[in-house]
């Protein structure tokens, strides 16, 4: 339909008028249905009284809620908008990744005073730093509130890429200034960490974070870390050579999780 | 009448909008998995505007079913509407759960948040309007009686005011589907009275389901029953037919509670046909 009602008739139909022909009652049902501004109108345009009446009211309660000052805030612990991106959850395995960090410097450090032929400790863990992080950023074993943000309009990818991003924010200064420390370049550490980081919010898409962060874990445990300290030589896949590699495996999930970002709307 | 100063409508557009679904909440022999057995089996089910009570058992399939109504689960078969969107395609997922309201049966939360807090966060979860968030908080804790708590940390309440705090994030939405899961545990009989009157207020412009184990709860606060053994809905109707099947019934201390035995000792002595 492409004219809408007009006020006379509105306002007929508003209060209730028994004259109108069915045919055209149903035409102004049918268009009320579909038409917000028409609806708008029909607070209007009815019983005069009582919108005056509605008015009046609301101008009264208006000026009472504005006389009554708020309840004074206490001071917050975290500020209102950190929690869009936190949870009180992260605070103690944040804190513990990065004494797990500063435990790798201190080896690599004691290492390199004696005679500096193991491979970097931090290098080698950097990749899997940021899981004990991502693996908080949703689960429910760990997050009391979790059945309850679940059901939330924001739950899903986005909440976890924001809880993640906070993650790295915290982790990836951390192990930055080890890696300078232990003059390992970031180029060699850095793309590793988010390609796995990336990894594992695909994977928990299908197993739920913790099982994938855990899972990464030991396999690069049990690939990597595990031969490169028997060995006592560098994994080729923490060289600039295996750089290539990982830049296309970032690409690759960051392309499968925008694909299945809806799906995550329903992360366990 | 003009619009003077800005001042905000009365009615609103959005206020007079018609529903465009017959049922709030549709099932048809729904089935929903819970690890290696069904929970919800087979379950037929239409609610709309109204405080419906659930009841039955341990074990019945309460908790399932109100976590796949809160789209926490998925349905393993079956058809489901929520606000006549159908579940399964869950194409809008989003804008579904904006409309829905869930306290779960077990209510975790931050202790270290201010109840307020707690409530703002929970509003803005539900993509409840920056600029609306500060009056939906005042609403929602209004409507509970705990505004004169709104700065007490949550780990400082007691297990009633938990609850209320619970109900609060779970109408900061206005929902349209509001699902409590046994709201009333924890709650001393006066708090329980009171929380009666809040679901009638409720259940006038929403599609309220509360899970309780309280047969009382549900004869004085609900519009309707459902009785749920087994996965499956075994009875749906008035309060009062329940009350009146007491009258046949022999155990229980209220005419309430033997109906519901003799419904379930029915339901079971016919093989659980219903």
């Amino acid at each position: 339909m492409t004219a809408h009602i007009s006020t006379g008739l509105l306002g007929r139909y508003v209060t209730g008028d028994t004259g109108i022909a069915p045919d055209v009652l149903w035409a102004v049902e049918a268009h009320l249905e579909e038409c917000a501004s028409c609806r708008d109108r029909s607070a209007e345009v009815g019983d005069v009284d009582t919108a005056a009446l509605l008015a009046r009211v609301r101008t009264g309660l208006d000026a009472a809620v504005s006389a009554t000052a708020p309840a004074p805030g206490r001071r917050r612990w975290l500020p209102s908008r950190a929690t869009r991106w936190v949870t009180p959850l992260f605070v103690p395995w944040l804190a513990t990744t990065v004494l797990v960090v500063l435990v790798a410097l201190g080896f690599d450090l004691a290492a390199g005073a004696r005679n500096g032929a193991l491979p970097s400790l931090v290098v080698l863990l950097a990749p899997v730093a940021p899981f004990l992080g991502v693996a908080t950023a949703w689960t429910r074993r760990f997050d009391p509130a979790h059945e309850m943000v679940a059901a939330t309009a924001r739950a899903g990818l986005g909440l976890v890429l924001r809880r993640t991003f906070v993650v790295l924010v915290v982790v990836i200064p951390v192990l930055a200034a080890a890696g300078s420390l232990v003059g390992a370049s970031p180029a060699r550490w850095l793309l590793p960490c988010l390609a796995f980081t990336m990894c594992a919010l695909a994977l928990g898409d299908l197993v739920g974070l913790p099982r994938a962060t855990a899972g990464l874990a030991l396999l690069w445990v049990a690939v990597v870390i595990g031969p490169s300290i028997v060995t006592a030589r560098m994994s080729v896949l923490l060289t600039e050579t295996a750089l290539p590699g990982w830049a296309a495996l970032t690409a690759l999930v960051t392309l499968v999780l925008i694909a299945r970002r809806n799906s995550a709307a329903e992360l366990r | 009448m003009k619009r003077k100063y800005g001042m905000k409508k009365a009615i609103s557009a959005a206020s007079v909008a018609p529903t465009t679904y017959a049922w709030a909440i549709r099932a048809l022999d729904l089935r929903v998995r819970t690890g290696r057995h069904l929970a919800v089996n087979g379950l037929d089910l239409s609610l709309g505007v109204g405080v419906h009570g659930l009841l039955g058992p341990n074990g019945a399939g309460k908790t399932t079913l109100m976590r796949v109504l809160a789209t926490v689960l998925r349905p393993a078969g079956g058809d489901l509407e929520l606000l006549g969107h159908s579940v399964p395609e869950r194409l809008d997922l989003r804008t579904l759960r904006r409309s829905i309201g869930y306290l779960p049966q077990e209510f975790g939360f931050y202790g270290r948040f201010t109840v307020r807090e707690f409530i703002e966060y929970m509003a803005w979860l539900k993509e409840v309007p920056a600029r609306d968030v500060p009056d939906a908080v005042e609403r929602a804790l209004e409507r509970v009686r705990l505004t004169d708590r709104g700065n007490s940390r949550m780990k400082t309440l007691s297990g009633g005011m938990l609850r209320r705090a619970g109900v609060a994030q779970a109408v900061v939405n206005d929902p349209e589907i509001l699902l409590l899961d046994e709201p009333t545990v924890g709650l001393d009989p006066e708090q329980r009275v009171a929380f009666r009157s809040l679901l009638r207020e409720l259940g006038t412009h929403t599609c309220v389901l509360v899970s309780t184990h309280l047969v009382e709860d549900v004869v004085a606060a609900c519009t309707d029953v459902v009785l749920m053994d087994a996965g499956r809905v075994v009875f749906h109707g008035v309060p009062a037919d329940l009350v009146e099947l007491g009258q046949e019934g022999a155990v229980g201390d209220s005419s309430a509670e033997r109906g519901y035995t003799e419904l379930l000792r029915r339901h079971r002595a016919t093989g659980g046909v219903a």
